[in-house]
């Protein structure tokens, strides 16, 4: 196997895995029995949207195709059914906010206003300097800690508009600081 | 104080960890059931009454006795960690603080189904609790409870963790397997059932996370121990995730011998609504089952005090009672509206519908636009009966459950508060600005004598 992920990457060359994530992806294979890697589909999908920028791109599931030695029809039909692969490129902070019914009942219509309004965008949309993108999501299973959003691997729950304030002064800092 | 057999040791410091977690009686389970045959382990939970505690209710012991074991296929065993019924975290809960209970349970079951490699399904977005789950079953392995030849009895297990990545359909356990396959979570036609063609076409048993980890106790202390705890057949404790407009959302264990109304306003649990709202309606076990007014909740039809159990939830079937399900327990006060909260709902069923079958995938559809209508102050009053009439055409003519589980909130929400929806038919604009209130929802209702 390890040969195999050798030869594709220098053929691939414009878009490959790091050797060290390449050691993660073998990881996720190796969970399943032989002959089973379509398995690992999922999670090396979440790999590769978090190493290429947030968002999975023809070329990046045509590569996850290859390395699984999966057909690229397989890899675009789980990618557009899970809503949590992203087919356009997002902001570099992504705001998922839980719109479903425990979460109204505690405002978070009030709350994914409020962002909308702070940030200028609708959701869906992400800022012109490309920093931020408000999308709204069903049941996150947080319902006892509403309002809630999920921002990157963490959820962050118990929202007030001055908890949305200082998320995003906390993420702007987290941009100028990494550039 | 009510028998708490999940979460007793939750408040000690450092549980989460292994030593801890041994040091306070873990993995003793493992140890006896692996002095008892794999027969016995199954007998013992069947003993227990334990049913299912993802929303189904269906006997484990039961499940477990419909495993098929083909000679030279292997067996799965199939964690279901894909909590996605909106009102519902309790699993979130035991697997972030008490991921070892889980751990324990896995290896207990396996051993029992004579599984090899069992698989935690775990939904996408808790991506921060697949860590801690990874780091528990490294630890187990170190300790040598994961394996080859566990404690030299021959068993070899191992226990891996897969993550979805958004879909509620996933909890359906055909879809599940699908998507443990790496593909679309299209749930399968049944039969055949997992339990004779599951994961990659192999037996495999499905069973949530909740459940899973109450085989520890039933182990620990015998199934009889566990079946006296509670009311009839409701046996042992539930984790109940409270949430909506009371005091103290949570997770709370209850042993089944409580009232809806104390687990309302006790402040052993919820503490009652803020602000001295009254309640005017609960969804007492997750999104898709009925929504019952307050005097329906509290009282069964016949009078009775209804009580947390999953007889008395269900009392009165659908016309006038509502189900225990995942144990997602909504609480709406006086000022919310339940035509926008059906509404959610329904969006919420829109979205996440698979479909495969057209009455789920058009009818989920009709039903959010339809409410979207109505919450809007565009509804007819045609349109009350064309949504009943929708989910009536859903229900029951679907692969796999969602479509009923769509169905049912809708059907449940005109059924009781009818009242609700025309006058927001009838009041286009003053809807907009306010809400219909409590109204009579809270009233006392005569008592119906059965025949």
């Amino acid at each position: 196997m390890s040969d195999c992920f050798k030869s594709l990457r220098l053929e691939l060359g414009f878009m490959t895995f790091t050797e060290e994530k390449l050691v993660e992806v073998k990881r996720l294979v190796s969970a399943y029995p032989d002959g089973k890697q379509k398995s690992a589909l999922i999670p090396v999908l979440h790999l590769a949207q978090q190493e290429f920028g947030g968002w999975l791109s023809a070329e990046t599931m045509d590569y996850v195709a290859s390395l699984l030695q999966l057909d690229p029809i397989e890899v675009y039909e789980v990618a557009t059914f899970y809503s949590m692969y992203n087919l356009k490129p997002v902001g570099r902070y992504l705001f998922e906010v839980c719109q479903t019914g425990p979460c109204m009942l505690r405002g978070s219509d009030d709350i994914i206003k409020y962002i909308g309004d702070k940030l200028g965008i609708k959701p869906g949309e992400t800022t012109a300097d490309g920093l931020f993108s408000l999308k709204t999501v069903e049941c996150l299973g947080a319902c006892g800690y509403a309002p809630m959003m999920q921002l990157g691997k963490h959820y962050r729950e118990h929202l007030t508009k001055e908890k949305v304030d200082a998320i995003v002064d906390e993420c702007r800092k987290n941009a100028s600081s990494n550039n | 104080m009510g028998v708490k057999l999940l979460l007793d040791k939750a408040h000690i410091p450092g549980i989460r960890q292994y030593d801890v977690y041994r040091r306070e009686g873990g993995y003793a389970a493992v140890e006896k059931a692996f002095k008892m045959s794999q027969v016995d382990v199954v007998e013992e939970v069947k003993k227990s009454g334990l049913r299912g505690r993802g929303g189904a209710g269906f006997p484990t012991g039961m499940k477990w006795s419909f495993l098929a074991k083909p000679e030279g296929v292997p067996r799965y065993l199939v964690c279901n960690a894909d909590e996605s019924e909106p009102g519902t975290f309790k699993d979130r809960y035991l697997m972030e603080f008490i991921p070892h209970i889980l751990i324990e349970g896995l290896i207990v079951s396996s051993y029992a189904l004579g599984s090899n490699r069992t698989y935690i399904y775990i939904r996408g977005e808790y991506a921060w609790i697949v860590d801690i789950l990874e780091q528990a079953i490294n630890e187990a392995n170190a300790n040598g409870w994961l394996g080859k030849n566990i404690l030299g009895t021959g068993f070899d297990c191992q226990i891996y963790v897969q993550r979805g990545a958004g879909a509620y359909i996933c909890g359906e356990e055909t879809a599940l397997l699908e998507s443990l396959e790496g593909k679309r979570g299209n749930p399968r036609i049944k039969p055949p059932f997992p339990a004779v063609k599951g994961l990659w076409d192999c037996p495999t048993v499905v069973n949530n996370v909740e459940t899973l980890a109450a085989i520890v106790p039933i182990i620990n202390n015998g199934g009889d121990a566990y079946s006296k705890i509670g009311i009839g057949k409701s046996t042992g404790t539930k984790l109940i995730s409270a949430c909506g407009n009371i005091n103290k959302p949570g997770v709370y264990e209850i042993d089944m011998t409580i009232s809806v109304e104390e687990f309302i306003y006790s402040d052993e649990y919820c503490g009652g609504i803020p602000n001295g709202k009254k309640l005017k309606a609960c969804i007492p076990g997750g999104s898709s089952v009925p929504i019952l007014p307050a005097n329906l909740l509290l009282k069964t039809a016949k009078g009775e005090t209804r009580m947390m159990t999953y007889e008395s939830l269900s009392d009165g079937g659908f016309a006038t009672g509502s189900m225990m399900g995942s144990g997602g327990f909504i609480v709406l006060d006086e000022d919310q509206c339940v035509v926008r909260n059906t509404y959610t709902l329904a969006r919420f069923y829109r979205h996440e519908s698979c479909g495969q079958c057209s009455p789920c995938r058009e009818g989920t559809g009709w039903m959010e636009k339809i409410l979207h209508n109505i919450e809007h102050g565009k509804g007819k009053m045609s349109d009350i009966d064309l949504l009943w009439d929708i989910q009536r055409k859903i229900e029951g003519n679907t692969i796999c459950p969602l479509g009923d589980a769509a169905a049912w909130p809708v059907a449940a929400a005109i059924r009781h508060f009818r009242d609700e929806f025309e006058w927001h038919v009838k009041n286009p604009q003053e809807s907009q600005i306010r809400n219909f209130g409590l109204a009579h929802y809270a009233d006392e209702r005569p008592a119906v004598t059965p025949v």
